[in-house]
């Protein structure tokens, strides 16, 4: 073995001359490694298989002008981009070859940026300045960024939008489902622009359960929240009968009760269910709850929590008095305080406790607990980070309990540890996490969530956008989240919207929810007369919703106290009453608005105002709307609908001023409904009503 | 040294690519206890989703028999081009005879066809074609302005939380599905009549003009989505089968 390349080494370098001549040819032979690599390399072959296919189209001449050879590059250095992947995707911005589908060649589709402004791998990731295809898309040694899957790539919008945009709904129910699940109760999650992700549910708290509720239910819960209730979003915690036995025990131990939050109730209500179930549906519960039904489908809104079984669950002294008033148990709860009679909440309690399953707690016999097992519970309820949810007396909000997510999107793929079988990708951990996290190990404490493919899809969208880059990105280049206002109305009337919890659906001056319509400008809108009526007994406008303003049974004082508040605080500077012919308006314009109504406008196609002939069931009905709107508000309205609603549907029509006056005389002229009995006369200062004929 | 190098690089490339190439992904299929004669599609055909991401509802198809019978424990394969995904991508019916996939469709905006396929008893395929439809950033677009301002006249079909208002409409407008007719016209025409209303192209009053109410954008991505959405699919919508 030795004699081999010692003769080797002779002949090649035996002498001078030998030696130069080899050292030559080496020398000449590395030379030629640059050329060469470059001759081969990848974009070069690409961009020749792209000249031949474009030869045989019919815009061939085009094409061949836009194309440019060799390698291109975008470099924006604000961003850090440089990006090469436009030597191979050179069709890019070609969108006549919509019919291509083989890549690289395919056209972008159309998104409202410019590609010279953003590059590639702002949106895409992976590494813009690799020219081979196995570098620029797959994460290598030096590398940890693969190309983003395409349905996660709206994560990489919300890097520079912090708030919703219309053309990212996964993201927008990421970023919604992590509030609303209390995936951030427990992991701190800092936004780029220095607030903190806040949770949107509203876990209870667990100071006074024990008023509310059974040790038997608890454990029945902790054991599996969705087989009390399927839409539940308390997650799975996996626990042993033991730990559940133990944790039920402490948090009934630990309880205290509040006065007045369980009552016995000697009136007595109608026992039969149907009453119960018409008061359930006249008071519009299931805007708001949801129910079962036998087929198996949920009826009913997911603002409160589902009552399927809400009969196994409170006991019936609480529900009495929750029904009564809610804010005694929980003085900020989002369920409004009905004014009930004795015998509507009997009625009511009833209704509501029938709705059990004697199947739940059937097999739940728990002794009376030993204070070892007390003591257990309250350990386990601590190493749980039950407090970092719910309010438990004695156990204080742990501090970080979770690994902080501000910075997930950007996690090298080093840091972490995947299951066998799975993709080394970042996406794909965070997906395998949230979907099954007790499988990354022993010992591991996040519960177990019951999310559908598609949510999953969605929370892992909205935590890719935690990246370094959005977190370092200069402000001149993002677009901020509107900042969620807190605005409170002031006085008595604030204090009873708060009772009436108006804004759990309402929204007013940007605080509030979104199941109901804006009252920012209600009082430039509607008349007095209208809205105290409306308090007493609110009908329906549209009559295709199915979701409607439940009757809270206000006294009179109550809806005038509103009224008078609403109309003097909720104005709009552009509604100008003033400006309305104090006259009323002329036989002449009646006749004319009607003719614009059902001929230029068309409105009976979604208005209803003679409910003989219309059958439009879109807008509000418009019977009596000359009793309930404003002259002022219904002109304003008919020039510019948007101006008083921002998205709302009505098409903006640019009416001429006669036009909308004419219009606004015959929809004044369609007065009716009921009278306004209960209300008041004009006090001083509150709005004079504007227009009567 | 570097021609050794660049040898044993180029063999050892050779070597990984040929015995990449190989493993395609050989999942051992479960065997069939039973066969049957057709497949059909239960529920799940003729979805709409944004590239990339997943269908609404999951597809589930059936094995029948020759007397039309549900057959259980029939072998079902599904397969589409690439960059379609399936969850499961292959599976036994169950005792209704059925088999249920979630499918991610591909990158790029077109109609998908999916295929399922079984083995009859004398091991022949049987094949049933699906198809969906993925809309592209403009058209997901288009979709919301449809779903927000257009859906409720020009969608004839009711749900309960959505009622149509076709029915009271004197003059019916055309729901957007309807390929026969609105592939006919330009997409002049159609700005024309969304933006002026219907009386632009003289038709019913009824349809209101959206010009000032609409960007000019909106209407674009509207447009790009009712040809994404009609039947028979319109040419100007890309690749009738999108390939990825």
């Amino acid at each position: 073995m030795n004699d081999k390349p010692r003769s080797l080494w002779q002949r090649l370098f035996g002498d001078s001359v030998r030696a130069f001549g080899v050292v030559s040819l080496i020398f000449l032979g590395s030379l030629a490694i640059a050329p060469a690599k470059n001759f081969f390399s990848e974009w070069r072959h690409y961009q020749h298989n792209y000249l031949r296919m474009i030869r045989n189209r019919s815009e061939a001449n085009t094409l061949q002008r836009h194309f440019q050879g060799g390698i291109q590059q975008i470099w924006l250095p604000e961003l850090g981009v440089v990006d090469r992947c436009t030597s191979c995707h050179v069709g890019l911005k070609e969108a006549s070859l919509a019919d291509v589908s083989t890549q690289p060649y395919r056209p972008h589709p159309v998104i409202p940026h410019k590609g010279e402004q953003f590059g590639c791998t702002v949106c895409h990731r992976g590494q813009g300045a690799a020219t081979t295809v196995e570098e620029a898309h797959n994460s290598t040694l030096a590398w940890e960024q693969p190309i983003l899957p395409a349905k996660y790539i709206e994560s990489s919008c919300g890097e520079c939008h912090r708030g919703p945009l219309p053309g990212t709904p996964q993201l927008n129910q990421g970023r919604s489902t992590l509030s609303r699940y209390g995936c951030v109760h427990c992991h701190t999650v800092k936004l780029a622009d220095g607030s903190t992700m806040k949770a949107t549910d509203d876990p209870p708290s667990l100071s006074h359960v024990a008023d509310k509720t059974t040790r038997e239910w608890i454990y029945a819960w902790l054991k599996d929240p969705q087989a009390y209730a399927a839409t539940s979003t308390m997650p799975n915690f996996k626990l042993s009968d033991d730990d559940a036995r133990d944790m039920s025990a402490f948090l009934i131990a630990n309880s205290t009760p509040i006065a007045g939050d369980s009552v016995s109730i000697t009136a007595k209500g109608a026992a039969d269910p149907a009453a119960g179930a018409s008061l359930y549906g006249e008071s519009f519960c299931a805007s708001c709850h949801a129910v079962q039904n036998a087929a198996g489908n949920m009826v009913g809104g997911d603002v409160g929590p589902e009552l399927t079984k809400v009969g196994s669950k409170v006991k019936a002294e609480w529900l009495l008095a929750w029904l009564k008033n809610p804010r005694v148990y929980d003085p900020g709860t989002g369920m409004p305080h009905y004014r009930f009679t004795d015998a509507q909440v009997t009625t009511l309690q009833g209704f509501l406790q029938a709705k059990a399953d004697s199947d739940l707690l059937a097999n739940v016999h728990l002794d009376v607990a030993t204070p070892e097992q007390i003591a257990h519970g309250k350990r386990l309820v601590s190493d749980y980070g039950c407090a970092s949810c719910h309010e438990i007396a004695g156990i204080k909000k742990p501090e970080n309990f979770a690994p902080e997510l501000s910075r997930i999107g950007s996690k090298p793929v080093t840091q972490l540890v995947f299951l066998p079988g799975m993709q080394h990708t970042l996406p794909d951990y965070i997906a395998t996490k949230i979907k099954q996290p007790r499988s990354f190990g022993q010992g591991l404490k996040m519960p177990q969530y019951t999310f559908t493919p598609a949510q999953i899809d969605s929370l892992t969208t909205a935590l890719l956008t935690l990246s370094e880059r959005a977190a370092t990105l200069p402000p001149s280049l993002t677009v901020p989240a509107a900042p969620e206002s807190d605005y409170q109305p002031a006085g008595k009337a604030g204090k009873l919207m708060t009772d009436l919890a108006c804004f759990s659906c309402h929204r007013i001056n940007g605080h509030g929810g979104d199941m109901a319509p804006d009252l920012t400008w209600e009082g430039s809108s509607v008349q007095r007369d209208w809205l105290v009526q409306f308090f007493k007994n609110p009908g329906t406008l549209r009559p295709s919703l199915i979701r409607r303003m439940p009757r809270f049974n206000v006294t009179d004082a109550e809806a005038n106290e509103l009224s008078d508040y609403i109309l003097t605080v909720y104005q709009n500077p552009a509604v100008d009453r003033d400006s309305m012919p104090v006259g009323g308006y002329s036989q002449g314009q009646v006749e004319l608005g009607k003719q614009l109504f059902y001929g230029k406008y068309s409105c009976q196609g979604c208005h209803i105002v003679d409910t003989k002939t219309d059958k439009g069931y879109i807008g509000p009905t418009l019977t009596h709307v000359g009793s309930r709107l404003t002259a002022a508000w219904m002109y304003q309205w008919f020039k510019n609908p948007q101006s008083l609603r921002p998205g709302t549907i009505e098409p903006n029509r640019t009416m001429s001023d006669e036009d909308a006056n004419a219009l606004t005389a015959f929809l004044m002229s369609q007065k009716g409904g009921k009278s306004g009995a209960v209300a008041k006369a004009q006090r001083n200062g509150a709005p004079k009503e504007v227009a009567k004929r | 040294m570097n021609r050794h190098l660049i040898i044993g690089v180029v063999f050892a490339a050779a070597v990984l690519a040929t015995s990449c190439s190989r493993k395609t992904e050989s999942v051992a299929l479960p065997k069939p206890t039973a066969f049957g004669a057709a497949i059909v599609e239960s529920s799940g055909g003729k979805q709409i989703a944004q590239t990339g991401s997943l269908l609404p509802q999951p597809v589930v198809v059936q094995v029948n028999d020759e007397q039309g019978t549900a057959v259980a424990g029939a072998l079902v394969q599904f397969a589409a081009a690439p960059g379609v995904s399936f969850d499961p991508t292959f599976g036994l019916t169950d005792s209704s005879g059925q088999v249920t996939t979630n499918v991610s469709l591909g990158g790029m905006a077109g109609r998908y066809q999916l295929t399922a396929s079984t083995f009859d008893k004398s091991h022949k395929n049987v094949e049933l074609k699906i198809e969906e439809i993925a809309l592209g950033y403009q058209q997901a677009l288009g979709r919301r302005v449809n779903d927000q301002y257009c859906d409720r006249c020009h969608n004839p079909e009711s749900t309960v939380e959505r009622v149509s208002n076709y029915d009271n409409l004197e003059v019916k407008p055309h729901p957007f599905t309807e390929g026969d007719t609105l592939n006919k016209m330009s997409d002049a025409d159609l700005t024309a009549i969304i933006s002026h209303g219907g009386p632009a192209l003289n038709k019913s009053a009824l349809m209101p003009a959206w010009g000032n109410t609409l960007s000019k954008s909106d209407i674009q991505a509207l447009i790009s989505y009712i040809r994404a959405v009609s039947d028979p699919p319109s040419r100007s919508a890309g690749p009738v089968y999108a390939k990825n």
